[in-house]
């Protein structure tokens, strides 16, 4: 038994119409402060406004947020007793807004038990909306929550089916601002989710489709937003890749980029997308050396994406040379090296990212599992910018 | 071959777990114990309890018990007997058994959750004890 879950998706030229639509008497809005100060909110609360719906806004959501800005949101929430929660951002502030409706249903919980062990029945109080902000995590087509331990330096992998939002809102307005820095770090996570989610052995023919369209439209699109913020066609077809590799590797779990990513991000706080792009091509070609039916998998991928024929080794390997031109092209690091991490702090830090890696859900569902001696040669190799060749 | 859920079983899973390099290393630092509960269903008339006791990497005790007051651990891990030989069959993936209910995880999450690879090797274990399934 396995299952797809993925939201209402409203999406394309003014999708945030939909808000009209909506009922409800109180909306309690989850957001940070810089969209708050961009105006990002405000399309949405005039939605709310014409509409007679209350709204009050938490924007204390960081980056990668941290367990004690969940638990201030869950009183904040608490208190205010809406009939919807709104994400309005990034991955960070639509993760806050799942753990904070989860808390509203279940107050009592640390937000560490945010899992799948509980049960929430969080829609008898209210209903979950993620309106992005940038193209990236696909977060409003998942029920993944990510949260920082920052005592332990440390992302921990929440959620829970019944958290996957009620409806996610895809208005090409919302991500049009996008500097190109967030543009190039989020869109190298929705690669990352679309082809790992595609090869995951928990992937099915379910996942496949949305796996494998939201890669040809990153690889076509990403350098378009990149290099022109204002091109609308671009921006909307990353945002409905960013949905898809969302849909695609949440409903299959992604792979051993995002277990070693997460890893890097943990202790040398490199924005998400950024590591597990940067990880990609090296976790591809650990997985190309390992079996021949990973590779039919990317050769799969790199015919759809019309990045090449011939066999299928050659196939996965041109795909790998494609990922790793696409980041050059965004001005994405292309080792470890080039994110600026200290070389004596990473080497010291090796056994600790390999624990982490190890234990990675994520690093678990890959068709090849490293041991311990594998990842730390990843991670050399991923610092110096070598090709796996093992 | 020793029949599922009898003591013989046990023994022969504790020291598959006490032999295997691979989870002594992911489990080094996990100090923690399960009831593997089996709902009745089946073959199984009545629930059965499986206690295991691991700490640093070793099982220092595997056993049925009849009385589930005998202890009480940290975990619990609860499944029909169909969904159990699956898991140890590796047909199913144990993550997905919780993901879709069909398996109940009592205890700190977040702790299982920094074990996964140890998770992963004690599934591998099960699949090393010759099995005589009660279907």
């Amino acid at each position: 038994m396995w299952n797809f879950a993925c939201p209402l998706i409203v999406y394309g030229d003014n999708a945030l119409d939909y808000l009209a639509q909506v009922k409800g008497k109180k909306a309690f809005l989850v957001t940070d402060k810089n969209i708050v100060k961009l105006g990002l909110t405000k399309p949405v609360t005039d939605q709310l406004d014409a509409k007679n719906i209350k709204w009050q806004i938490f924007d204390e959501v960081e980056p990668e947020p941290s367990l004690e800005t969940i638990k201030k949101g869950g009183i904040a929430v608490g208190k205010y007793q809406p009939d919807w929660v709104i994400g309005i951002g990034g991955g960070s502030c639509m993760d806050a807004a799942k753990a904070i409706i989860l808390l509203l249903a279940r107050p009592e919980l640390e937000p560490e038990a945010l899992s799948v062990l509980e049960e929430f029945n969080f829609r008898e109080k209210a209903r979950l909306m993620e309106i992005p902000t940038t193209s990236g995590t696909g977060s409003e087509a998942s029920w993944a929550i990510v949260l920082t331990d920052t005592k332990d330096n440390r992302k921990l992998g929440l959620g829970t089916p019944e958290v996957m939002p009620d409806v996610a809102i895809l208005d090409p307005v919302m991500v049009m601002g996008m500097p190109p820095q967030i543009t190039a770090d989020s869109g190298m996570d929705v690669i990352c989710q679309a082809i790992e989610g595609y090869i995951s052995t928990w992937g099915t023919s379910m996942t496949a489709g949305p796996g494998l369209i939201a890669t040809r439209l990153t690889l076509d699109y990403l350098p378009r937003a990149y290099k022109n913020g204002n091109d609308l066609e671009a921006r909307k077809e990353m945002m409905y890749a960013a949905t898809m590799g969302g849909m695609c590797g949440s409903n299959s779990m992604f792979g051993l980029g995002h277990g070693t990513g997460h890893a890097l991000g943990g202790i040398f706080h490199v924005p998400h997308g950024r590591t597990v792009g940067l990880f990609l091509p090296y976790t591809m070609e650990y997985m190309i050396n390992g079996s021949e039916e990973t590779t039919a998998k990317f050769a799969e991928i790199a015919r759809y994406c019309r990045v090449t024929s011939g066999s299928d080794k050659e196939c996965a390997k041109l795909l790998v040379a494609k990922i790793r031109a696409l980041a050059k092209e965004i001005r994405q690091p292309l080792s470890v090296k080039d994110c600026g991490i200290d070389k004596a702090k990473y080497e010291k830090e090796i056994p600790s990212l390999i624990d982490r890696a190890l234990n990675e859900v994520m690093t678990m569902t890959a068709p090849r599992v490293p041991g311990a001696e594998d990842l730390g040669k990843i991670f050399n190799y991923a610092y110096a910018g070598k090709s796996i060749d093992f | 071959m020793a029949k599922y859920l009898s003591q013989e079983w046990c023994d022969l899973y504790k020291a598959e777990i006490n032999k295997s390099a691979a989870y002594e290393e992911s489990a080094k630092t996990w100090e923690g114990d399960f009831y593997f509960i089996t709902e009745p269903g089946g073959p199984v008339k009545e629930k059965a309890y499986m206690y295991i006791d691991l700490y640093h990497g070793k099982c220092r005790a595997c056993e049925i018990v009849t009385d589930p007051n005998k202890y009480n651990p940290a975990f619990t891990l609860a499944a029909t007997y169909a969904i159990w030989k699956q898991i140890a069959t590796k047909k199913l993936d144990s993550t997905k058994a919780l993901i879709t209910k069909q398996s109940k995880l009592t205890g700190d999450m977040a702790k299982i959750m920094r074990y996964t690879k140890a998770a992963n090797e004690l599934t591998n274990c099960t699949m090393l004890v010759p099995t005589e399934w009660l279907d």
